[in-house]
């Protein structure tokens, strides 16, 4: 395996349980309502519960990771993510991870940058960019 | 008698919001706020169980990097530094009446990993406020901020992670409502009242008229109420006509209408009363308005007498 440019990560299937949407959360310290509440998510316009950022970040580096301990190498570490943020991801939607390594000339040298897209049924959840370096 | 000199309450237009953020800027990164807890494994072994992260090293005293910013969550006490630049923000948004908030960006650095025992604490600052802009949600402006965790205190304190976060803050755009118009409940089409959308298809209005005494009458039917003969034929009106009465109608949801609907009852130049639909320069509608007859092909089946206010 290797960490080229224009290398795909497998892609990744996550159920998004209400569980999974509560749990991450509170994980994460973020007691909004409308991460853990319906009724007063749909007060507020929603159509349901949605996932936080604070949890799309940690799900999109989890999925980074897991390519990176065996390509990179288990020291890996991941010095930047930059998440550009789309549709809502609801309960009972499925969210599809997919990536590429991409040349980044701003990137420090010798690092690999990974872009993620982790897409719903709606459209785009997040795009993201992971600065994966090797120390 | 004294004179009152009442409050003047600002305009909260674009140049009083960019002068309150010129003040936010102006106050520069907060104080550290420090963290509740020191980063320690039990929150990290609640976040782990629950993203599912399966990495070794955070079961070995490293915390992940993607929790940098839950150490310094607010958690569940709603009360807010008020120097919270982000919060403050918001805050003077609202009162302008932007009251919606969608996050767009989330950048994080990270500079070194943290480990358990280390404290961290957060600084802010509000970095930009880009607006008004009109977005596919509805028009905002994208508000953001630099935050940046430190471990330490004073000279020694050590940059460990940074964050940009941007937020569109937005006014929602009410939505272009996509109806199907073909989908509209149909009028009944029979022997009665065929001459009617005929009529309407070709650009005419038509009433129906009793061949045998000459009376006009509408809604159509078989018979003259007047001299009861079935001998039926029509005229073509003008298409002009005065509202006589009129409901605006908000709910609830018709099939194939964009609502509110505007439906009238127009006395016709020729004595009768037809029930329409104002569309045209409907914000005018009153009673005793002028009005003329607008025709509004739906499909190849059905064309109906509309009515526009004459302005």
């Amino acid at each position: 395996m290797t960490t080229a440019a224009g290398t795909t990560l497998p892609e990744w299937e996550l159920p998004l349980t209400p569980t999974l949407i509560v749990s991450t959360a509170i994980a994460t310290r973020d007691f909004q309502d409308v991460h853990h509440d319906r009724d007063l998510a749909q007060g507020h316009g929603s159509k349901d519960i949605f996932m936080n950022i604070l949890t799309t970040t940690g799900l999109v580096q989890k999925y980074v990771g897991d390519w990176a301990r065996t390509v990179v190498g288990p020291d890996f570490r991941i010095a930047g993510c930059a998440l550009r943020l789309g549709a809502p991801a609801y309960p009972y939607d499925t969210m599809t991870f997919s990536g590429t390594v991409v040349d980044d000339e701003s990137a420090p040298a010798g690092a690999t940058v990974v872009d993620v897209l982790g897409s719903v049924s709606l459209g785009n959840h997040v795009n993201a960019r992971v600065t994966v370096v090797n120390p | 008698m004294s004179t009152n000199h009442p409050e003047v309450e600002p305009r909260r237009d674009h140049d009083w919001i960019m002068a309150r953020v010129e003040e936010f800027k102006a106050t520069g990164e907060t104080e550290p706020r420090v963290a509740r807890d020191p980063i320690n494994q039990p929150m990290i072994n609640n976040w782990l169980e629950a993203i599912g992260e399966t990495d070794p090293r955070y079961k070995d005293g490293i915390a992940p990097p993607a929790m940098a910013q839950v150490w310094t969550m607010y958690g569940l006490d709603p009360t807010r530094p008020a120097n919270d630049p982000l919060h403050g923000t918001m805050q003077m948004f609202d009162e302008a009446g932007f009251h919606s908030v969608l996050g767009t960006n989330c950048d994080q650095t990270y500079a070194r990993d943290v480990r358990v025992g280390e404290t961290v604490s957060i600084t802010t600052r509000l970095e930009s406020v880009v607006g008004p802009k009109v977005t596919g949600v509805g028009e905002g402006y994208f508000v953001t901020t630099l935050n940046t965790w430190w471990v330490g205190h004073g000279d020694d304190r050590e940059a460990v992670a940074t964050m940009l976060f941007r937020v569109l803050k937005f006014k929602p755009a009410k939505r272009a409502a996509k109806v199907d118009k073909t989908q509209l409940v149909r009028p009944q089409m029979n022997q009665d009242t065929e001459y009617f959308w005929q009529g309407t298809a070709i650009g005419e209005l038509r009433i129906q008229k009793c061949n045998a005494c000459g009376e006009l009458r509408h809604p159509p039917g078989p018979m003259c109420p007047t001299c009861h003969a079935h001998d039926r034929g029509y005229v073509v009106a003008s298409g002009k006509g005065t509202v006589f009465s009129f409901i605006v109608h908000h709910a609830p949801q018709l099939p194939g209408k964009e609502l509110p609907v505007t439906l009238a009852l127009i006395e016709l130049e020729e004595g009768l009363r037809m029930i329409g639909e104002v569309q045209g320069n409907r914000d005018q509608i009153a009673i005793g308005a002028p009005v003329e007859v607008a025709f509004e092909k739906i499909d190849d089946d059905l064309t109906l007498a509309q009515w526009s206010v004459v302005a």
